[in-house]
């Protein structure tokens, strides 16, 4: 069943179309990625879903309702967080608050003990940094700590922008099965990466995206087989 | 060395007025970096709202004050709404423009309402002087020394301990991932007028109080001086408004027991230019390093 389902939806900023009637869904369960290069326009998409932009056109359906004109704060209640490009940590909070700040919304106390546990237990170097300026992280514990601070929210789906971006190799692999381990506990996962080839073999399924059209879907293991998917993003 | 501690005592109560409004401003630039012209002018209706309260309904002080807060909370909250909010996504200087025509419709409003005239404020306490060796305090400069410092430490446990002030400061760093984590942006940014401008209107009960007089323009000068005193302080930052409304309090006492009342003004202006050249971040201000 489609948890979430995006209809022929389209993006503006100005006259500017950046997204043009696209359509993807997700399943409840699934990782689904969205690959493309720059511009294409997935950051756009994930901002739409998160309702920090207004779409011009189209629909987004989560769980049986259309939440394209909800705003972000009764999205994130519905259960939808994302983690966004470039982390957007809270520099001046330290580990601990930042983690704090993503369960804003929470009232059951006790759930968020138990996935504070949780986050420090996925994520051992947060434990060890938890009452240090979270600015003072490198990028890698940065990203680490956005993903906690999105799961702290606890929620069905967790939407990942390019959380690749900018690692050092053994921190990219660590953060891939990062998300794999998401999606095992019960997290449906929307992944957005450059990095198609890592974010293929984990995805259950993909959508090609240039500049604001899908131009392909079908599963992980497919678009990495296929030719033009190879040349075009996986250089060879 | 009596004149020089007499002038503190005077420099530190007129400075903690400076300093309650000077906060005004810090917040509100903090969150949205818009600098609220029309901030003086809630001090202003604080005052009014003080004198009408006392003079009609016979209310006492601590009465007055309270309702005078909440009056200017009400009032910054909607001067939001219907002026700065259908500007937020326009560039920055169409919401300043704005500030400086909320404040002339306030100041010109309230003179075509109550008059222009100069009107003296009720004398809801006696005034009783102290003398400490040597030194003259009334009691109503302890009043306003005891009452702000306690609205500061108020604000400090509502920005510190309490949800709405952890939206407070997560909106101010980053307004998008505050929105990502569920904070509600708007109702954030009504919290922080009403905040603000509570304080203002307990300033402007307690100026009236102090100088025992009112008038419509009365929020102008101590606008841009308390406005100086936040840059002073480093702007966006809470202890540093604080702190720069105390400086600057005491900085004018100062110049007019040294005789050049004549130049008690300007030299705040001169404070502003030397900090804009020498620190433009403030004396708390950290010179603000990107991190990639
Ligand atoms: N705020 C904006 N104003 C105007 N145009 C924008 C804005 N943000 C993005 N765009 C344009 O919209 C298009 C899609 O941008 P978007 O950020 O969604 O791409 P992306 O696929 O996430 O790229 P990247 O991989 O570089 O992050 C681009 O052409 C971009 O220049
Ligand atoms: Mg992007």
């Amino acid at each position: 069943m489609a948890l979430l389902k995006v209809t022929d939806l389209s993006v503006n900023y100005g006259v500017i179309q950046a997204v043009k009637k696209v359509n993807f869904e997700v399943n409840t369960g699934e990782i689904v990625t969205l690959i493309g290069a720059n511009g294409a326009g997935k950051t756009t998409i994930l901002k739409t879903i998160s309702g920090l932009l207004r779409p011009s056109g189209g629909t987004i359906t989560y769980e049986d309702q259309e939440i394209q004109k909800y705003k972000s704060q009764k999205i994130v209640a519905a259960g939808i967080s994302q983690v966004p490009e470039g982390r957007h940590i809270f520099p001046g909070l330290t580990v601990v608050e930042n983690l704090q700040m993503g369960a804003f919304l929470r009232k059951d106390r006790d759930g968020i003990k138990t996935d504070f546990d949780m986050v420090f237990d996925r994520f051992p170097v947060l434990k060890e940094r938890r009452n240090q300026d979270a600015a003072t992280l490198s990028g890698g514990e940065q990203q680490m700590l956005a993903m906690g601070r999105a799961l702290m929210a606890k929620p069905k789906l967790i939407l990942l922008d390019e959380p690749s971006m900018g690692l050092a190799p053994i921190f990219i692999n660590e953060i891939f099965d990062i998300i794999r381990v998401i999606q095992q506990q019960g997290t449906t996962v929307l992944l957005i990466e450059q990095n198609a080839a890592k974010a293929l073999a984990i995805a259950d399924r993909g959508y090609v995206l240039q500049t604001g059209n899908i131009l392909m879907s079908g599963t992980g293991k497919e678009l990495l087989a296929n030719n033009d998917v190879q040349k075009a993003y996986l250089g060879g | 060395m009596q004149t020089v501690l007499q002038q503190l005592v005077n420099g530190l109560s007129l400075g903690s007025i400076y300093a309650l409004l000077a906060l005004g401003y810090t917040m509100v630039y903090g969150i949205i970096k818009l600098i609220n012209f029309a901030h003086g002018d809630i001090y202003m209706l604080g005052a009014f709202w003080g004198y009408y309260v006392i003079h009609q309904w016979h209310f006492s002080f601590w009465p007055a004050l309270l309702s005078a807060m909440v009056f200017c909370a009400l009032a910054g909250v909607i001067i939001e709404y219907l002026a700065y909010r259908p500007l937020r996504n326009s560039p920055r200087i169409a919401a300043l423009i704005t500030a400086i025509g909320v404040s002339f419709l306030l100041e010109n409003g309230m003179s075509y309402l109550f008059s222009s005239n100069v009107r003296s404020f009720p004398q809801v306490m006696d005034v009783k002087s102290y003398n400490l060796f040597g030194i003259k305090v009334s009691n109503i400069q302890v009043l306003i020394l005891v009452v702000s410092i306690v609205l500061m430490i108020l604000l400090q446990l509502i920005i510190r301990r309490t949800k709405m002030g952890k939206a407070m400061r997560a909106v101010s760093v980053d307004p998008d991932a505050a929105q990502l984590i569920g904070i509600n942006i708007d109702r954030t940014i009504s919290f922080t007028f009403a905040l603000g401008s509570a304080l203002a209107g307990a300033a402007g009960v307690m100026i009236g109080l102090y100088y025992n007089s009112i008038d419509p323009l009365m929020g102008m000068t101590p606008g841009i001086k308390a406005f100086v005193a936040a840059v002073l302080g480093g702007i966006g930052l809470i202890p540093g408004a604080a702190l720069g409304g105390f400086v600057i309090g005491i900085l004018e006492t100062a110049t007019q027991a040294l005789g050049f009342s004549a130049f008690k003004d300007a030299v705040v202006y001169v404070v502003l230019i030397i900090i804009l050249l020498v620190r433009p971040a403030g004396i708390l201000g950290k010179n603000i390093k990107e991190k990639v």
